[in-house]
């Protein structure tokens, strides 16, 4: 086994080889889970902050400088209200469900690589193991539904279901073109084929449809119908209140972010960047990149309407679904065929190695694959353009006829 | 042995992931007010009392939905191979995935116009 760092360190001062290694592991462990932990903190501080200059108030700004310190504010509040578990509950899953919630959010970090030395553990199978354990905190939302045995509740856990299984399908296909171009399941190595040139500019369109089914999946806005407040008051977490709803809350937050640092991991080229390459400085770069894209999520978050489940639905099945399936099989052909031209940089065995290339040498690779990706949405953009404009036009058709029925000079 | 250490981390984490969010809970056990009563400890709804059992057999909308998932699910699990693989393969590989996608695509093409992909 291997035995670096301070396990080294602890077996030369003297301490047997085994229990080092268990302390080595649990100290990596608990730094591994600290660092969500305090994101989580400051993050419902820039949230809410950027939500009230997006809504053009001034946010949180009472409680410490700026406001920093709401969110402690916030806590202490949660901690001293009470706690009302309803009779009716199944209470064993109702207390399990933010748990599991929170840990599953938890979990998604032991993959996700800072810096390339810098990780939790360098899974081989990363990707899959993203996508099972993501999985988990929405089958807790499902829990929580189920088991507060309250109807708005459960409307909100038969809709986490339709959302779960519609939008798993376009996330793993998106997932499968880095895992393709990079030629490995591990975000490390992932991380690395990104040397030359980012997965953003080769495969835009897998990110936005990462992005988008990732934002499906945190139940964020426009896809927050699991917990509608206008219809199902708040869905699977209305029966929650004190610490267990502040559980949900921060795993939700935290979740988001954490999409955001494996967009950046997965296609815009992790802990790389053109200026200023050191190792410790790429968790700097990590956390731009994430930071920028957490951003965006929020900016959707506060401008777009929420979707009725039927538009979630079909938006999901003929479009992101088709979408998804039709731009892996493209870049796979792409690929190949520029593999067989000689414009993908080769290791020795002859085989696929972005790794090794330049971004000259991966220049044409990227601009294919990349014009691909336009010539893929513009037919499909035309067209839903032209449904929306049809739909448009049919609505001020009917406004007219409405108001031509309407007495003049009342 | 270096990927069952792997998995030790995972194992390790996953004892304890769920204690982060059980000390926040645990504390507020120490802090909070704790006096149920008959009308607190009901099943909220809006106030207005609860009619009839929540745990009832209900109509699921997206059955049809479920079941496509299944399909995509289990053939996405074996494209991850073919993805890791893929910068080693030859041609026919491209073929032999293309082929599988088609198959599957092929049903939800089906289903589409079938007209039982829509949400009623």
């Amino acid at each position: 086994m291997a035995c670096t760092g301070l396990c080294d360190l602890l077996v030369q001062g003297g301490m047997d080889a085994g229990l080092a290694q268990f302390i080595s592991l649990f100290f990596g462990v608990v730094l591994v889970a600290t660092v969500p932990l305090l994101t989580v903190i400051l993050l419902i501080w820039v949230e809410r902050k950027i939500a009230a200059r997006i809504q053009d108030r001034i946010g949180p700004n009472r409680v410490g400088p700026l406001g920093l310190l709401q969110t402690f504010a916030d806590l202490m509040k949660l901690l001293i209200k009470e706690d009302i578990t309803p009779a009716a509950a199944d209470r064993l899953l109702y207390n399990a469900a933010p748990i599991v919630s929170f840990a599953s959010v938890v979990l998604i970090w032991a993959v996700v690589p800072f810096t390339p030395y810098h990780y939790g553990v360098d899974l081989e199978i990363g990707a899959l193991y993203f996508v099972a354990v993501a999985s988990f905190g929405t089958l807790a939302i499902m829990t929580a539904g189920w088991a507060s045995n309250n109807k708005y509740a459960l409307l909100g856990a038969f809709r986490v279901v339709a959302l779960l299984v519609s939008y798993e399908i376009p996330l793993v296909f998106a997932l499968l073109v880095p895992v393709l171009l990079a030629g490995s399941m591990s975000l490390v190595d992932i991380g690395y084929a990104q040397a030359g040139m980012w997965f953003v500019f080769m495969a835009p369109l897998a990110m936005v449809l990462f992005f988008i089914s990732s934002q499906a999946e945190t139940g964020r806005a426009p896809f927050d119908l699991i917990e509608a407040e206008s219809e199902l008051v708040a869905g699977f977490n209305i029966e929650y209140s004190g610490m267990k709803f502040g559980m949900f809350f921060a795993a939700e937050f935290l979740h988001v972010f954490t999409n955001a640092v494996l967009l950046a991991v997965l296609f815009m080229g992790a802990w790389f960047f053109p200026l200023w390459q050191e190792p410790l400085i790429g968790f700097f770069w990590l956390g731009v990149k994430a930071s920028l894209l957490y951003f965006i999520s929020l900016w959707l978050r506060n401008t777009v309407p929420r979707l009725r489940i039927d538009q979630v639905m079909s938006f999901n099945w003929f479009f992101l679904v088709p979408v998804s399936i039709l731009n892996l099989l493209v870049t796979a052909l792409l690929v190949m065929v520029m593999k067989e031209i000689g414009w993908v940089p080769l290791d020795v065995a002859g085989n696929m190695a972005l790794q090794l290339g330049t971004t000259l040498e991966l220049l044409p690779m990227t601009v294919v694959l990349f014009a691909s990706n336009v010539l893929i949405m513009l037919p499909i953009f035309n067209r839903l353009r032209r449904i929306g404009r049809e739909q448009r036009e049919a609505a001020e058709v009917r406004s007219r006829q409405r108001l031509a029925l309407t007495p003049a000079g009342d | 042995m270096n990927v069952l250490n792997e998995w030790a981390f995972i194992g390790v984490l996953a004892v304890l992931a769920p204690i982060f969010p059980m000390l926040p809970i645990g504390a507020a056990y120490l802090f909070r007010p704790h006096k149920p009563n008959v009308l607190k400890s009901q099943t909220y709804e809006c106030g207005v009392e609860t009619v009839g059992d929540t745990w009832v057999q209900f109509r699921v909308q997206y059955y049809i939905y479920g079941l496509v998932f299944l399909v995509f699910d289990v053939e996405m699990v074996f494209l991850f191979p073919w993805a890791v693989a893929y910068h080693r393969l030859d041609l026919f590989a491209f073929g032999a995935g293309f082929l599988f996608i088609f198959l599957l695509a092929d049903a939800l093409i089906y289903a589409w116009r079938k007209g039982v992909m829509a949400w009623r």
